[in-house]
């Protein structure tokens, strides 16, 4: 089971800006280990945001993705108390969902 | 003609200086590339990790950490960071905050101690210990350092570690003085410290635990102490030994009154 992720969510005006900060191993299937053996890939590929059980954003990611990735964007009519889950799925196939409120 | 051309030159050379003063040091441009980083420090997720962990049922006692007392008493863990290390009555020795949570772990879980101690960092239950420690230390950020030099040992470990710090040694007679004895030196990019007298907020002491961006490692002072050591090409005086307390005492005392900044980001 992947740890949590942080998600905070802040309104200003109309928009808020929603900051996420994700725990992964993002291994990019380029590194050797101690015993000379590719460390197989193992990142996240697909990311999705919703709002209010909205999609507001899909994004597609890569093996260049830094390890525990921080994604920043901003959610044009969101207020204080929406609902914010992001969702991630790696190419092993696990996924995981945090959700968050706007403050 | 001649008089355009004089005045010309002065606008010339006048351009040149704002432009010179206007160019940012390398120090400055780090600074710039810290901030930016700040704002998604992955040492959240690892603060969140130890807080569950402070909290959870764990080892053959099936315990939590919720009755270990970090120096303020059983469970007070605001502030107990920017006092540690220090003495500790009941194990009669003088223990920094991994060493003290090592006794927690033995003593309240059941968990062995010895065998935590022999882990490699960034193994097991070390993963644990590292989590716990930098969310400890985010209880007290931005409390100022001020270590307790009031019982004897603490005063000995001050000493001790101050002769370590400058103990030279090894293939490169190297000394943790060597780079961090002198004002205004650099390693690369990182600014190196003068650690033999109060480097300010936030530096040194007070910046660990830290988040390494270039690795992607979480690490707490006992890691930072030891890799000091293999930089020396010296081996690991070890997890909790008492020349890396030591040590800590010596770096913290000499950080009295500084604000601690931990968790903190690295390049």
């Amino acid at each position: 089971m992947a740890d949590p992720m942080r998600i905070r969510a802040q309104a200003a005006g109309d928009k808020a800006t929603v900051r996420v900060l994700m725990s992964h191993e993002m291994e990019s299937g380029q590194r050797k280990d101690a015993a000379g053996k590719t460390v197989p890939a193992w990142f996240i590929q697909e990311v999705e945001a919703k709002l209010n059980g909205k999609s507001v954003m899909t994004a597609e990611w890569g093996p260049a993705v830094s390890k525990n990735p921080f994604l920043q964007f901003t959610v044009k009519g969101a207020k204080a108390g929406d609902k914010i889950a992001v969702t991630w799925k790696d190419n092993k196939g696990e996924t995981r969902t945090d959700e968050a409120s706007v403050s | 003609m001649r008089m355009t051309k004089a005045l010309s030159l002065i606008a010339l050379t006048a351009l040149a200086s704002t432009a010179a003063v206007a160019q940012k040091t390398a120090v400055q441009s780090i600074e710039e590339y810290r901030a930016m980083l700040q704002d998604g420090n992955p040492a959240d997720l690892f603060e969140a990790k130890g807080e569950d962990l402070w909290k959870q049922k764990r080892g053959p006692r099936n315990a939590s950490l919720e009755k270990c007392d970090l120096g303020k008493g059983p469970g007070v863990v605001k502030g107990a960071f920017v006092e540690l290390p220090r003495y500790f009555a009941d194990t009669r020795r003088v223990q920094d905050l991994e060493s003290r949570l090592l006794t927690c772990m033995e003593n309240l879980q059941g968990l062995d101690a010895a065998q935590i101690v022999k882990t490699p960092f960034g193994k097991g239950e070390q993963n644990n210990m590292t989590a716990l420690a930098t969310w400890i230390s985010a209880e007290s950020k931005g409390m100022k350092f001020n270590l307790s030099q009031a019982h004897p040992a603490e005063k000995t470990f001050y000493e001790v570690g101050k002769r370590l710090f400058f103990q030279r040694g090894g293939p490169h007679d190297f000394s943790c003085a060597s780079c961090h004895g002198q004002d205004n030196t650099r390693i690369r990019l990182q600014d190196l410290p003068n650690l033999t007298k109060n480097p300010g907020d936030g530096v040194g002491f007070a910046a660990w635990p830290a988040y390494r961006v270039s690795n992607g490692q979480m690490w707490a002072m006992q890691q930072r102490l030891n890799d000091c050591y293999r930089q020396q090409r010296f081996p690991y005086p070890g997890f909790a030994s008492d020349a890396t307390v030591a040590l800590g005492v010596y770096l913290g005392v000499n950080s009295q009154g500084s604000a601690s900044v931990a968790p903190a980001i690295k390049r």
